[in-house]
């Protein structure tokens, strides 16, 4: 029998390899912890590893496996959670001092359902403080690197899931999205990110940032890994009165058919100026590959594109200011000492727990909010995003998909976008599908010539995630892309 | 331009304390974000409604049912300070 190493296998792949019997999810959760001890002391992609637990779920579901009765694909998977999901009794910091020692009491949604499903937590990843960020240089703990060249940032806000995907630290991970952080970070480090439309996964349980912008998402190897933990983890919840009640398609059993049939949209707005040339050739060929697929293209303007970001950082921040009022030293989370009265503590704790960026945008949102300026900002970046819904209306009433860049270039270095607004800036192609709650794929659409990855966005009508995956996956089958490895030693 | 007062005032507001250095720090950084987000301007938005929310949804309603809600020391369990079963917070009414 040939060695197999499971940390190099997809989920789908794995839960083969289980069900012959090649290999068992204790001994791939064994492989991963190896290979998280021997690499992440230099990416830090994890905050917290929960080996015991791991290692129990991973017997528990090995039984069932010999029983021949697994839960189904995901049972023993190793899985990884973005630090801003509540997980039972486990730390769950949101990148954050204020919640350094926070343990929830109860699991998110998301992470109820994928145990429910069998899979294995291998831990808890890094991110940008309370998800606001593009380089996971705003944690408090860290900044992760990217496996593909340890000097460039992994992206963000989910940095640290799509670093460990894309290490292969875990067989995937979840991650959340509000202004692109589950598409940027994937398109940074080689692996699919996917954010499904809004409300079609609870947000209950993942800690708030801009709840109307706010979504849960897969981060895996490939296409069908996404399909099929999307299945696993969709559908209206109870407990979030903004998840809908819409039927949960079969997503991996609908992924063959191709784009035959299909009309692409290409926004022209995404090819201006500021988008790297590399990234533009790549995203060129992407679709001329596409086309020899048999999908027709056609040009399209999203002409309210560059408002969109300007939109963003008003709604996002004023959120933001509202959500993350609850941290005042009270019920949990860090409270500093010295204080006079209630407000002092308060305000002598919000200093002391939160990070630069997460004051910023408190600031910036509660002056968006604040008397005499709520018209001029808030007010008109609420009509702004009629405007931008507007345009991907009347897109897709001509064509079935958008494809476009993921990002205006490939991963940068850390320390690069020390300006916010530089930062911000890199969040334009990804911010109309938060706006808009459209569901937007990233997957590998080539590399740069000093070989760091190039992400291939692709978005859709609301709910309309099987043909997104559909046209993922056609495109993804007909690349090698896919064979290549960052070189970790 | 934002003025380093209406900086302090907005501290005040969001309970962040700020000290002089923060404050005129955040000062120029807030600047320089409202003067790209004042490309907003540019726009007519005469007669457009404004979204609060991607996915247009009314009401959701739920049968008006006892259910389990989280035990008592599981919500004290995370907090800073406690005192039997109450949060503990400093003084807020004067002698």
């Amino acid at each position: 029998m040939v060695t197999l190493d499971p940390t190099r296998l997809t989920m789908h792949e794995l839960a083969e390899a289980y069900r012959r019997g090649d290999t068992t999810s204790t001994d791939a959760t064994e492989a991963y912890f190896a290979r998280i001890a021997k690499l992440d002391g230099r990416l830090a992609a994890y905050l917290t590893l929960t080996r015991e637990q791991a290692l129990a779920a991973a017997r528990a579901a090995d039984a069932r496996h010999r029983a021949g009765k697994p839960l189904g694909p995901l049972d023993g998977v190793p899985i990884a959670y973005k630090d801003v999901l509540c997980t039972e009794g486990t730390v769950t910091t949101c990148g954050s001092k204020i919640l350094e020692r926070f343990v929830p009491p109860y699991d998110a949604t998301a992470v109820a359902r994928l145990n429910a499903a069998g899979a294995v937590m291998l831990g808890k990843t890094n991110m940008d403080e309370f998800a606001m960020g593009s380089s996971t240089e705003h944690s408090a703990f860290r900044p992760t690197r990217n496996p593909w060249d340890l000097e460039r940032v992994p992206g963000g806000s989910s940095g640290g899931s799509a670093a460990a995907v894309g290490a292969e630290l875990a067989a995937a991970a979840l991650g959340t999205d509000t202004g692109g952080s589950v598409r940027q970070p994937a398109a940074f480090c080689g692996v699919v990110g996917l954010k499904p439309t809004y409300g079609r996964i609870s947000r209950y349980g993942l800690i708030a940032f801009a709840s109307s912008l706010d979504h849960i998402g897969p981060l895996t190897r490939d296409v069908r890994d996404a399909a099929l933990l999307l299945h696993a983890i969709a559908g209206v919840d109870p407990h979030d009165s903004t998840s809908v009640d819409e039927p949960v398609p079969d997503y991996p059993a609908l992924l063959e058919g191709g784009v035959r049939g299909l009309t692409l949209g290409v926004p022209r707005e995404y090819f201006g100026s500021g988008l790297d040339p590399e990234v533009e050739a790549a995203v060129r060929a992407a679709i001329a590959r596409l086309a020899d697929l048999g999908a027709t293209i056609e040009e399209v303007s999203l002409p309210n594109t560059d408002y969109g970001l300007a939109v963003y950082y008003i709604v996002a921040p004023a959120e933001a200011s509202s959500n993350l009022a609850r941290y005042d030293g009270v019920k949990y989370g860090l409270r500093a000492p010295g204080g006079k009265d209630l407000i002092d503590m308060e305000s002598r704790t919000r200093a002391a727990g939160f990070g630069a960026e997460v004051k910023r945008r408190i600031m910036l949102g509660t002056y968006a909010l604040s008397a005499g300026y709520y018209d001029a900002y808030y007010g008109r970046a609420q009509k702004v995003r009629t405007l931008v819904r507007g345009d991907f209306e009347r897109a897709f009433a001509r064509v079935d998909l958008l494809v476009a860049p993921t990002t205006p270039t490939a991963a940068f270095k850390h320390g690069d976008k020390a300006d916010p607004l530089a930062m911000y800036l890199n969040d334009v192609f990804t911010v109309g599908g938060d706006l808009a709650g459209l569901p937007a794929i990233s997957l590998r659409g080539g590399f740069t010539a000093t070989g760091l990855p190039i992400g291939l966005q692709l978005m859709a009508r609301p709910f309309d995630e099987a043909r997104l995956l559909r046209a993922a996956h056609a495109y993804e089958q007909s690349t090698d892309w896919l064979s290549r490895r960052p070189n970790l030693g | 331009m934002i003025s380093r007062e209406e900086v302090q005032h907005v501290a005040r507001l969001a309970r962040l304390h700020l000290t002089d250095e923060e404050a005129e720090r955040m000062r120029e950084q807030l600047d320089a974000i409202l003067a790209y987000i004042d490309k907003l301007r540019e726009l007519d938005v005469e007669g457009v409604e404004p979204t609060a929310h991607a996915v247009p949804l009314v009401n959701v309603m739920r049968d008006d049912a006892l259910v389990p809600c989280l035990p008592q020391e599981q919500a004290l369990a995370n907090a800073p300070d406690r005192a039997d079963e109450f949060f503990r917070v400093p003084r807020i009414i004067e002698d």
